[in-house]
């Protein structure tokens, strides 16, 4: 690309290197994309096809994989429940989180480093640790095969991180804008709903994708709350499939690829908020 | 056993009627209560989703582990003191879980990581499709582990999977391997997914972290005849410290508590051979009912992610708390 190289040498050299730069980005593509593209042209064969003719185009094509996900109920039952605890999970979540983080990030009171220090532990308590008492504890309060067995707690593992994004975010904006907003007969409630809330909409919008794709991949959570397949979120219907239907390899794909169309979709819309959020987090955590 | 205490706070707050005060109470003293109020009703919602589902969780684990207990019907009742910690590290499984998470560990952070700073380096050049590239190493980490899990099931199946169809067509019939069936080969195989689903997301971090190195300290090392490489060596991976650490941290903590992947693609089997810490705890837990044990193991968990991450943060991390990322992030 250096067409103007003055050294010959040099030029040639810098064309070496991108030929190798170039090649070993591919092969490292390739590695990503064949396992997809397998999965997206095999749900198009049948399964006797798969060993048959691994590597070529279906021949013949065979639409009934996925025709048969699309027209069952279960698969859009599915992906509605996936959406209802993501979304439900996402509000409640960013609600409590950017309330909280308002009171880190501009009152001074006594105890408020202990409490911020608190959540901010949370970031080491993953969901694996507390699975088990957490079960027990949502079995107690009658929250199994509800919905709310795994919204709520979501929201709360989402807390830390989330607390500490917005509490950086917030920190951010100039302290006159409040003492403006005071002197014109803001209250503290109306600082934060008319004026902060407004003015973070980009880290709200960070907070928010980073809570519904933890919430849309959750897995182990659904796994024990759930029970009724009325409630099952797309994870595990793909789980469910896959044991059900172990044998016929081409049908499960066409599952997996149709489960992984709104997950891609989404990362294809929101992929800066993602990236950034997980940055900023990583970062600041 | 609940909620911990707010002692820190008054209590007076939530109800306080906000004109309470007779006239003569100056309005310094009125806002402070005001002030009060606020911090309370913005806080509590909060701490109360969080006391409740994150740090009793914590503690109902701490005391159920002091008991046999099967988790039917009321309260644990068979108080056998430490007897299901001295099981858990006499049982073979569990000594092997630990092992086994320590071999994952170590492969992360010298062949997963390296591999996603290597590539975040040549991403950061200028090169044709660089934001494709991008786009598309980091696509895996949004899919769900189960979707890879169930992907990769297909893909590393002994008979019609992809990888062993690969392996055959440019004959290499002797590397096959039933992958995921076979002691020997399970744990190289999970780290290849481990690898596939995860790499992006570091290379994101090392990406973000190089491109808040300023420009002008590598021409500078130019112009002094650094080569590329002692560029790289010298000026970037000094500078690239904090990230690095950080994302190493990261791969550790989620080696410890690794659940899903492993789950849906063996089960933690063949005989125990890919079993983690998490998936032991989940068959005692939730398959066998033995629910004092497992969450002896979740104790177990608890302790080692915590005490690593409160070493790591005081040692390792010590020098990095206002590294040279943060402050970038907080311009954002």
């Amino acid at each position: 690309m250096t067409a103007h190289a003055k050294a010959h040498g040099r030029s040639r050299f810098t064309w070496l290197r991108t030929i190798s730069l170039h090649s070993v980005v591919l092969v490292l593509g390739a590695f990503i994309v064949i396992p997809l593209l397998f999965a997206l042209v095999g749900g198009f064969k049948s399964t006797s096809q798969l060993s048959t003719n691994p590597f070529g185009l279906p021949s013949p094509w065979v639409p009934e994989n996925y025709t048969e996900v699309l027209f069952s109920s279960s698969f859009w039952r599915q992906l509605v429940n996936s959406l209802f605890v993501a979304l439900a999970t996402t509000v409640i979540l960013v609600s409590l989180a950017a309330m909280a983080a308002y009171v880190f990030a501009r009152f001074a009171f006594r105890g408020r480093e202990f409490l911020y220090t608190l959540f901010a532990m949370g970031l080491m308590f993953p969901f694996a640790v507390a699975i088990l008492p957490l079960f027990v504890l949502l079995r107690t309060l009658g929250l199994l095969d509800n919905p709310f067995g795994v919204i709520l707690p979501q929201a709360a593992f989402g807390l830390p991180l989330t607390i500490i994004i917005l509490r950086a975010f917030f920190r951010t904006i100039p302290r006159e804008v409040e003492e403006a907003a005071t002197i014109d007969g803001c209250s503290a409630f109306g600082f934060f709903w008319r004026i902060l809330l407004p003015m973070a909409r980009p880290a709200l919008a960070t907070v928010s994708v980073l809570a519904i794709v933890a919430s849309w991949n959750n897995f182990f959570l659904p796994l024990v709350i759930f029970n009724d397949p009325n409630w099952w979120t797309l994870p595990l219907g793909v789980q469910q499939f896959y044991g059900q239907y172990s044998s016929d390899t081409a049908r499960i794909l066409a599952y997996v690829v149709l489960a992984m169309v709104p997950a891609l979709a989404f990362y294809a819309v929101a992929e800066r908020q993602l990236i950034g959020g997980l940055t900023a987090g990583a970062t600041k955590g | 056993m609940t909620r911990p205490a707010l002692t820190d706070r008054p209590k007076t707050t939530a109800g306080m009627p906000r004109r309470a005060g007779p006239p003569a109470v100056s309005s310094a003293r009125r806002r402070r209560f005001r002030g009060l109020a606020t911090i309370t009703l913005f806080l509590l919602p909060a701490f109360v989703l969080f006391g409740l589902l994150v740090l009793a969780p914590i503690a109902v684990a701490v005391y159920t582990s002091f008991f046999k207990w099967n988790g039917l019907g009321g309260l644990p009742e068979n108080w056998i003191g430490l007897d299901n910690f001295t099981r858990m590290f006499a049982d073979e499984v569990f000594i092997g879980d630990l092992q086994r998470g320590a071999v994952l560990i170590i492969l992360s952070i010298t062949i997963q990581l390296p591999l996603s700073l290597a590539i975040a380096m040549l991403l950061n050049q200028k090169m044709r499709g660089r934001a494709f590239y991008r786009l598309l190493f980091f696509a895996p980490y949004v899919l769900s582990e189960v979707i890879t899990g169930v992907l990769f099931t297909m893909i590393l199946s002994p008979d019609e999977g992809l990888a062993n169809q690969i392996l055959g067509a440019i004959g290499l019939e002797w590397l096959q391997s039933s992958w995921l069936a076979e002691p020997s080969t399970v744990m190289m195989s999970l780290f290849l997914v481990m690898t596939w689903k995860y790499f992006g997301f570091h290379m994101i971090l090392y990406l973000a972290g190089r491109q808040g190195i300023p420009k002008e300290l590598g021409e500078a090392a130019a112009i002094d005849g650094a080569s590329s490489w002692e560029q790289f060596r010298y000026v970037t991976l000094p500078l690239l410290g904090p990230t690095i650490r950080i994302s190493v941290f990261l791969s550790i903590i989620y080696s410890i508590q690794l659940f899903d992947l492993v789950w849906v693609l063996t089960g933690g089997g063949p005989v125990h051979s890919s079993e983690t810490m998490a998936v032991t705890m989940f068959q005692f837990g939730f398959k066998r009912t033995q629910i004092g044990y497992a969450s002896a193991i979740s104790v177990v968990m608890f302790l080692i992610s915590l005490v690593f991450a409160l070493g790591y943060q005081r040692f390792v991390m010590r020098r990095d708390t206002q590294g040279a990322i943060t402050t970038m992030g907080d311009q954002r």
